[in-house]
């Protein structure tokens, strides 16, 4: 039987001793002296936070598949558990085999929001792990991150040895061979790293040097070893349909946040939204073959007992075999009574035609996003959802039973003006008029519910936005207060409610962002405050932020607030992430000037992923016969 | 068709609470490819039955659930196909076919047995043992029982059915004390007594108050009342006779 790293006593006195005790269906044992490297995959949140997560379950199914290596799970202890490790000195453990992560030979990272960075440091000391790579010694694990942050690895850089950029299925063999051979031949850290550096996809960031200008900008990057390249082009699938996929993921005992089959359809957006960064860093959007998917849903479902699958990706709706991928699952899904949760698909009688058969209409609610509240707004985003669009998706939802609807909107953007925010209001009011006008009185089953939400827009590296200038908190907390008196002053407003974001959160997410190397010694000193699980605003400790910045000599609003020039050298352009720095430029100056750019689907615009050579850029418009656009 | 299913709960599975097992069944039937039936309406769940919760710590080897099946490969069949896809920490221990009109797992819990432990370096008083038959023994046991919202005097002595001392029943088992104790209570829906809360009442008197964490349960079986037409057990493998009690699955 397996031994636990924990005493009763401590789990009987936790919230959720199941998140600690691994052992669930699917989880990976291997006989520890079988294998030649032991893998610790970390997501530094919380169990049902990092169980849900869909990229760890790649990671851990694919280096599971290497035979000489053991992949096991460990995620941030919840801050009941880790008062007791700290009183009582307990290391830090895997789930699998309940062993300490400092005895593992690697911790990987995963890094998929800013306000983990504090959890980053909380795993690190509760492992015994010392904080900063340049401390760790020959026998510490090599801490290697990865995940969307990890685009601008700059304010962390000085907590890992390693830096995978870009998508983990391609290069993970390479590194652990690499590993597998320094292991055999006379281990030296410094040596493997430097060596590791001269891998693809991989960053060894003590091996660089920035030199600032004395405006703080980024002046240059010195490498400090020959042959290490100045830029790290990003890793990338190219096929999606002959790659890893974890056909028997680990099924918790614990309900989490994402407790289903994730099916992930496709890679990368067609869209172009300029405020998103994942619509950038995931070129070309890569389709997986609509077969193949049918029989990884089936052989899913087997293998969890999930009653539930969904769909992933960042626009299903431009998937093109979603309709016959939909009927499949609807077909067979029916007889095994599984349910059918759909990403937020478009709005139009196909997806509401799907919607009707898979969900309870007067249960469920419509999703828009149009981000924005004016046209023009949306031309400056790129959002290419027109009014008249909204409203022909509502008014069939309304025809079709549906009385509630959720629409998302971001308060900050560039070059917004009262009046932007003000047609937030009007937009929502028109969307209730429409009801009351579409559906009769007497077919009506009360009110319509319009849920509108804002969030704060934070400027995100490797996106046109790259060079806006973030708001400030007071100026967030102005634009949130508008568009509230501005719903209230709607002739509809009782059927509006309106829900908005805090705004401390959202400014030292925007540091985090587009930080640069000094942020290391703010987060570490943050984390020394005490400040740990930052993406919970019950924990989140403003004013600990606030007194680390100032300790640090360092001002949070040359991160935000200050305006940038064309031509500055950001941390991170020393990435390749597949989109250049000039097209992203132009499309900054297109923003300026209100300017839409065509979707990958129905034009290229030449933003550099061609080069890969694969996914929509080779594939085509002409595959679908074009699209209007 | 209604079927039955006796399973044990062991080892780290302890740390998973009730709702979080009845989750993992429902998964683990979806798994098996047995014919489990599902109710009707728009979001229809697997129609199934567990008899009484377990408290998160504990081990057990008397858990029950009652499932409905469209198709019956026998009972021999069901508990293999349920068995091979069980973790470690949970074991399916016998299925029974159960005679229709038969009362459902939760309704019919009438009783259950434990075997407590006292985790090594309790330090008890040192009579404790023949105290605590004296206690049992008592005509009438008045306690405070408390609830949620409230709080009511109850008479203990009408939930326990029995109560053992085992001696040296742990002798070969290093974390726990030598000695432990057996008891039959009243487990029936809103009337259940914790085998806790009876040492718990029993220390009071003495004056002691137990540390934390010192007891290790295990339950052993759960109870229901026998029906008239069925058959009573031989008196020596029947816990207490005059109860006419009997395992849920039971005349197999």
């Amino acid at each position: 039987m397996r031994k636990l790293a924990l005493k009763d006593e401590i789990l009987l006195q936790v919230e959720k001793p199941a998140r600690y005790i691994g052992g669930e269906v699917n989880a990976v044992m291997k006989d520890k002296d079988r294998v030649d490297v032991r893998f610790a995959m970390c997501f530094p949140d919380v169990y049902e936070i990092g169980m849900s997560h869909l990229g760890i379950q790649i990671i851990y199914d694919m280096v599971n598949q290497f035979e000489d290596v053991w992949c096991e799970r460990v995620y941030s202890p919840w801050v009941d558990l880790d008062q007791i490790m700290r009183r009582e000195n307990i290391p830090l453990f895997a789930l699998e085999s309940q062993d300490p992560i400092r005895d593992f030979d690697f911790l990987g990272i995963t890094i998929q929001y800013e306000m983990c960075y504090t959890n980053i440091l909380q795993v690190l000391d509760l492992s015994g792990i010392p904080l900063l790579s340049a401390e760790r010694g020959e026998k510490d694990p090599i801490v290697i991150g990865g995940g969307p942050c990890t685009y601008n690895p700059e304010p962390f850089c000085d907590f890992f040895d390693l830096i995978y950029v870009g998508e983990a299925e391609t290069r993970y063999r390479d590194l652990l061979d690499l590993y597998k051979e320094y292991k055999k031949n006379g281990w030296n850290r410094r040596d493997f790293l430097k060596k590791a550096a001269k891998l693809p996809g991989i960053y060894v960031p003590s091996l660089y040097q920035v030199v600032y200008n004395e405006d703080k900008t980024v002046k240059e990057r010195i490498a400090l070893e020959e042959g290490i390249p100045l830029t790290i082009e990003k890793e990338l699938v190219k096929d999606l349909s002959h790659t890893y996929y974890p056909l028997k993921p680990v099924v918790p005992f614990l309900q989490v946040t994402q407790d289903r089959v994730v099916l992930e359809i496709q890679r990368g957006c067609i869209r172009g939204c300029r405020f998103c960064q994942a619509g950038q860093l995931y070129r070309p959007v890569r389709e997986r073959n609509p077969e193949v998917l049918k029989h990884y849903a089936l052989e899913m479902l087997q293998n969890t007992g999930h009653e539930e699958i969904s769909l992933s990706s960042l626009s299903s709706s431009d998937y093109s075999a979603l309709p016959e991928l939909l009927s499949f699952l609807i077909e067979s899904c029916a007889e095994k009574r599984i349910n059918i949760s759909l990403p937020s698909l478009r709005i139009d009688a196909f997806s509401l035609d799907v919607m009707n058969k898979v969900q309870d209409v007067k249960k469920s609610s419509l999703t828009f996003a149009p981000e924005a509240g004016s046209q023009r707004m949306r031309n400056i985003i790129n959002k290419g959802l027109t009014e008249e669009v909204i409203f022909e998706g509502a008014r069939l939802a309304f025809e079709g039973g549906w009385t509630r609807v959720k629409l998302y909107f971001m308060l900050g953007l560039p070059m917004e003006t009262t009046e932007d925010i003000q047609e937030i209001a009007h937009l929502c009011n028109k969307i209730a008029a429409l009801y009351y006008e579409t559906v009769p009185k007497e077919k009506r089953t009360g009110r319509v519910q319009i849920v509108a939400s804002t969030s704060f827009f934070i400027p995100k590296p490797f996106t046109p936005f790259q060079w806006a200038r973030q708001c400030t908190k007071e100026e967030f907390l102005e634009k949130a207060y508008l568009t509230r008196t501005s719903i209230a002053g709607e002739l509809n407003q009782k059927s509006i409610k309106y829900n908005w974001h805090e705004a401390d959160a959202s400014v030292l997410e925007g540091v985090m962002a587009r930080g640069d190397r000094r942020l290391n010694q703010v987060i570490l000193t943050a984390y020394k405050k005490g400040c740990i699980y930052d993406a919970w605003s019950e924990y989140y400790q403003n004013d600990k932020w606030l007194s680390a910045f100032e300790e640090c000599g360092i001002d949070p609003d040359f991160y935000t607030v200050r305006k940038r020039e064309d031509d500055e050298l950001f941390p991170w352009d020393f990435l390749d992430c597949g989109v250049s720095k000039k097209f992203l430029l132009k499309e900054w100056h297109k923003a300026q000037r209100e300017e839409i750019t065509p979707n990958c689907q129905s034009q290229c615009s030449g933003c550099g992923a061609m080069r890969y050579g694969c996914g929509v850029c080779v594939e085509g418009p002409e595959r679908r016969g074009g699209e209007v656009s | 068709m209604k079927v039955r299913i006796r399973f044990s709960k062991y080892g780290v599975l302890r740390f998973i609470g009730h709702l979080d097992v009845m989750r993992y069944f429902q998964k683990a039937i979806r798994r098996s490819g047995i014919a489990i039936a599902y109710s009707e309406g728009f979001s229809p769940h697997q129609i199934m039955s567990f008899a009484a919760p377990l408290s998160v710590g504990h081990t057990s080897e008397g858990e029950y659930l009652d499932i409905q099946v469209t198709s019956f490969p026998g009972e021999e069949a069901l508990k293999d196909m349920l068995e091979a896809v069980m973790v470690e920490g949970i074991s399916i221990l016998d299925v029974q076919l159960l005679p229709s009109g038969e009362k459902n797992a939760m309704a019919s819990v009438a009783a259950a047995s434990y075997l407590i432990a006292f985790r090594q370096g309790t330090s008890l008083p040192s009579d404790w043992q023949e105290r605590l038959l004296a206690f049992y023994n008592q005509a009438s046991i008045p306690v405070v029982k408390k609830a949620k919202k409230s709080e009511r005097e109850i008479n203990l002595k009408e939930g326990i059915y029995g109560l053992e001392i085992r001696k040296g029943a742990f002798a070969d088992r290093e974390e726990v004390l030598p000695d432990g104790v057996y008891m039959l209570l009243n487990a029936r829906s809103g009337e259940n007594i914790k085998p806790a809360f009876v040492l718990e009442s029993f220390f009071k008197t003495l004056d002691y108050e137990l540390p934390p964490f010192a007891l290790l349960v295990h339950r052993l079986e759960t109870y229901k009342e026998r029906g008239e037409d069925e058959p009573g057990a031989d008196a020596a493998s029947r816990p207490y006779d005059t109860r006419k009690l009997v395992p849920l699955i039971w005349g197999k």
